[in-house]
């Protein structure tokens, strides 16, 4: 994956489990969140990009001839700042099934009901759905956005280190969230927090300079890593 | 990058190193009181069991400081949870120096101890402990795994002192009570090796991440 002349990442060859939790971790600026966002094509959006080799999902290269909506759909994603729409929780959910022409009421405060149920946030949410998005607290938020990312029922959710910018109580509500739709998605996340990756993830992938230099059972990684540069960012001693 | 780090870890180093020293010495003065016969030197033996102790409570405070401060991770975290293992097996061995030097307290064992090599397995024992907490301290696997491979020459010296002691019983039968008491401090002593060993195995997985058993 190249930005014009610099090539942001090489080498990558990994195999992401389903209904598993994959943890990218690494310096800033080693490419783990570029290749997030080569798994739905968010790259697509930057001038220069330029992609090599093939990302296959169920054996279908999304970089093949497939329709990106439906690719963006499949895959859903959330960032590290929540980013509501400034409309309110109802409308912020029922949106996307909107855009792919769901019209009628009772389905659309279904699909509410489900994602807000599924981000464990309808029991705070389901008597205020009419009222502002932006009027939540930054962890409602975050489960919002996530909540959305939901409502088309996506197979895999790409998080950009979702727990960034929240508070203490609201990333233990993200992570338990994360443990129990693994269930259902197949969640690959940046995180910086290197507890947040030992806590909930299944599999962990250590960048260095856009290169993945171990990728293995979180556990094994972060006990016995097998590379001595892998082990020298985890504890500390560089990055 | 991580300076405070590194001097809590430093900290834990040497107060391993100091702890290793108290049990070397508690190990060589109740065996020392044995072969004078000094009964003041064996309660001081057994005084300084305590002083173990309390440093057993000081570095495990220490570890959980660190667990908690620093949530280490990899090599950091093998060292750190090793040297909480390793305490136990460290305090063990200072309850049974006191141990030996209580029985000096009791009966006088200078006649009939020449009859065996308690010596000699001392120092092999004092040299295992030695060298497990060395290899803990210089990250030294060769020398944790030697600990371990020397714990088969302990064990020799055992049987053969309970043979000479069988032979001593059935030669003279008035001191059948001193030989139980003599049995008894090379049991002790033959359990401070294995308590050696299972340092040298927590070396061994400090460095490794798999433990050797």
């Amino acid at each position: 994956m190249f930005y014009g002349d610099f090539q942001a990442l090489k080498n990558i060859n990994i195999n992401i489990p389903a209904n598993e939790i994959t943890a990218l971790i690494g310096p800033s600026g080693c490419g783990k969140s570029t290749f997030l966002k080569t798994l739905n094509r968010m790259n697509d959006l930057i001038e220069g990009c330029r992609i090599e080799g093939r990302v296959l999902m169920d054996g279908e290269d999304i970089y093949g001839n497939i329709d990106i909506n439906m690719l963006r759909k499949r895959v859903g994603m959330v960032f590290q700042k929540p980013n509501p729409f400034p409309m309110s929780i109802y409308d912020n959910i029922a949106y996307g099934p909107r855009t792919h022409g769901v019209r009628n009421k009772a389905k659309l405060d279904d699909i509410v009901e489900r994602s807000l149920t599924d981000a464990a946030i309808w029991e705070e949410l389901r008597d205020r759905l009419n009222k502002s998005a932006l009027s939540l607290s930054g962890g409602q938020q975050q489960r919002l956005c996530i909540a959305r990312a939901l409502t088309v029922e996506p197979e895999v959710l790409l998080m950009d280190e979702p727990t960034g910018a929240l508070d203490p109580i609201s990333t233990n509500k993200i992570e338990d969230l994360a443990i129990d739709l693994k269930k259902m998605y197949t969640i690959i996340m940046v995180t910086h927090n290197m507890q947040q990756a030992t806590r909930i993830s299944d599999n962990t992938a250590f960048f260095l300079l856009g290169e993945i230099i171990e990728y293995d059972n979180t556990e094994k990684l972060f006990s016995t890593p097998a590379d001595g540069r892998t082990g020298d960012y985890i504890t500390g001693r560089f990055g | 990058m991580r300076n405070k780090f590194d001097t809590q870890l430093d900290t834990l180093n040497n107060n391993l190193i100091i702890m290793g020293a108290m049990c070397e010495n508690a190990i060589a003065s109740a065996v020392k009181a044995l072969m004078t016969y000094n009964v003041p030197l064996a309660q001081a033996t057994i005084e300084a069991e305590k002083q173990i102790d309390e440093k057993e409570r000081e570095i495990e405070s220490l570890c959980l400081k660190l667990l908690l401060q620093q949530q280490p991770v990899a090599r950091d975290l093998r060292f750190i949870s090793a040297a909480l293992k390793m305490i136990t097996d460290m305090e063990r061995i200072g309850d049974q120096a006191a141990d030996i030097a209580e029985i000096v307290t009791f009966i006088d064992l200078s006649e009939s101890k020449n009859k065996v090599n308690i010596a000699e397995m001392t120092e092999a024992i004092i040299k295992m402990v030695t060298e497990s907490i060395d290899a803990f301290v210089n990250r030294n696997l060769g020398l944790a795994k030697s600990v371990i491979e020397y714990d088969d020459v302990v064990d020799g010296y055992f049987t053969r002192i309970k043979k000479d002691l069988i032979d001593f019983i059935s030669a003279d039968k008035q001191h059948g009570e001193a030989v139980l008491d003599i049995l008894m401090i090379a049991k002790y002593l033959e359990r401070i090796g294995d308590h050696a060993t299972n340092i040298a195995e927590w070396v061994v997985f400090a460095i490794t991440g798999t433990h050797q058993t």
